[in-house]
């Protein structure tokens, strides 16, 4: 069963289209990566997801359209969306931003699930008196995972966690996505110019060339796959 | 020294006065991130309403309250169709212009509507003043209307600081102060919280004003404009984002300015300019003010 699908999505900014007509879909508790090079129309097509520009075509999530939704219902909805550059509220302290991630939730578990958050994320529990603008950013991107994940999410979108972070730091991530993966059963779809790592926790993978898939197979199949790596994805 | 005092409480009784106004301006900058220059002329415009609903027989109090729940409804409705529409543009001094617009606006508006003619603002406070000591003939003595705006605006900081820092609505409003692109992708409706912002302020500086005015033996249009500059610096000097260094450093200001006049003959007549070099020499050793928070941004 599906979570997410995309059905020939176009969309951009104003007159410039960006994206001509992309299908794509994850599946329930699995983790779909998106590769491609900048400007392909990766963190568009995330825009798309989370209501941020106006598409044509249709989107839906659990099976319902999601089309025309602002970003704060689509949120609500269980989607949440790490975006590039983290979304950190710099000014306010690390323990603020968490509590922000569960600003919709009604339940009484907040403060536990927080507890869980500080001891899988130590290094933010300890800071979490901290301004979470003084943080480096790697414990930043965690933040913004651990936050992400405060609002018990059923979807996780994340737009390139390892950009501008030191490769023992990006392996770190990526090994806190498999164990959201793996732990909660947590749908993910990341996008990357990292393939090699996105793969490894990779079921699904699409490679996105000028707004549209131009390979899509098992991850394990692309990352395999010499024709695919030398043309798409460098390595 | 007896003068020393008297001057010391001339300059608190003013710098309450300018605190409550910063208070209102630090307000709309912690939660939608804003300089408000119309911020004077919002409270000035509150201010008459409060005096014309005094005027139909209604008690100070009820007058300020009925005027702040107006102009509440006001700051929301000039965020949302003043604000928003030019927020979307790629330069944020398209914000500053149009508050700057909206103090020339208002300022007319009230001398169309209410007259130019002085007017007088009955006070919420008993009158008198409370002899401290006296010797040599002359008498110290605070006044009650001063010592009530003290405890008002005491009241007013806890109460937001209250708000701002302890509730769920607190931290909706400056995680969109702080992100709003990020507020919105955690579901936080960033439109509501921003005319909550504007709300919010034009209500404490509703309150502002209309105690302004009913310190004042008269008020006309004027009444803002003076006390703006002061406010500005004294929101300025305590680094734009603290409640306490609002208030705090509105007495600082007020307190300099009227040492000022009495000490220093040669800037008789333009002793604003002693607050001000004050203010330019705290913020060039602390550019963050006396009470704002050192923002360390990394990446």
């Amino acid at each position: 069963m599906s979570i997410l699908e995309l059905d020939g999505v176009s969309g951009g900014y104003g007159h410039a289209q960006v994206l001509h007509g992309i299908d794509l879909h994850v599946e329930e508790g699995n983790v779909a990566v998106v590769l491609g090079a900048n400007g392909a129309g990766k963190t568009t097509t995330l825009r798309a997801i989370c209501g941020i520009i106006g598409v044509k075509g249709d989107i839906r999530f659990d099976g319902k359209s999601i089309v025309g939704k602002h970003p704060e219902e689509v949120s609500r909805l269980g989607i949440a969306h790490v975006p590039q550059g983290r979304g950190t509220f710099s000014e306010l302290s690390v323990d603020e931003n968490m509590r922000i991630g569960a600003i919709n939730r009604k339940d009484k578990e907040i403060a536990g699930d927080l507890e869980r958050w500080y001891s899988a994320f130590p290094r933010l529990g300890e800071r979490r008196k901290q301004e979470a603008g003084s943080m480096s950013g790697g414990e930043q991107q965690m933040l913004a995972l651990a936050r992400a994940m405060m609002a018990r999410p059923r979807l996780l979108l994340l737009d390139e966690p390892s950009l501008g972070l030191a490769p023992l730091v990006t392996r770190e991530l990526f090994a806190h996505l498999g164990d959201l993966n793996k732990g909660e059963g947590l749908s993910i779809l990341v996008v990357e110019q990292n393939a090699n790592l996105a793969l490894d926790i990779g079921h699904w993978g699409y490679v996105l060339e000028a707004g549209a898939i131009a390979v899509e197979n098992t991850a394990e199949k692309l990352h395999d796959d010499e024709a695919v790596r030398k043309a798409y994805l460098g390595f | 020294m007896q003068l020393f005092v008297e001057q010391v409480l001339n300059g608190v009784a003013n710098g309450v006065v300018y605190g409550s106004v910063a208070l209102a301006l630090v307000l709309i900058f912690r939660t939608t991130g804003v300089l408000n220059f119309a911020q004077g002329e919002m409270a000035l415009f509150a201010t008459f309403i409060s005096w014309k609903l005094t005027q139909q027989g209604l008690p100070v109090v009820g007058a300020i309250a009925i005027s702040m729940a107006i102009a509440f409804v006001s700051g929301a409705i000039i965020e949302r169709v003043l604000i928003r529409p030019v927020e979307t543009g790629r330069s944020p001094l398209n914000v500053v212009i149009v508050t700057l617009g909206m103090f020339l606006a208002l300022n007319s508006l009230v001398q169309l509507i209410f007259g130019t003619d002085p007017q007088f603002m009955p006070s919420a406070f008993p009158k008198g003043g409370i002899k401290l000591f006296e010797s040599g003939g002359r008498t110290a003595t605070l006044q009650k209307g001063t010592l009530g705006l003290v405890l008002v605006l005491i009241a007013e900081c806890i109460v937001l600081w209250a708000i701002l820092n302890h509730t769920r609505l607190g931290l909706k409003l400056r995680a969109v102060a702080a992100n709003p692109d990020s507020a919105r992708l955690h579901g936080i409706k960033a439109g509501s919280m921003l005319m909550l912002g504007w709300a919010m302020s034009a209500a404490i500086g509703a309150l502002a004003g209309s105690m302004v005015a009913a310190q004042r033996t008269g008020f006309d249009s004027n009444l803002m404009q003076t006390v703006l500059i002061y406010a500005l610096a004294a929101a300025a000097l305590g680094g734009f984002d603290s409640l306490w260094g609002a208030v705090i450093c509105g007495i600082i200001v007020g307190v300099a300015d009227a040492l000022t006049i009495q000490y220093v003959d040669p800037l008789n007549g333009i002793e604003v300019v002693m607050p001000l070099a004050f203010i330019l020499v705290v913020l060039m050793v602390m550019p963050h003010g006396l009470f704002g928070k050192r923002t360390v941004e990394r990446v």
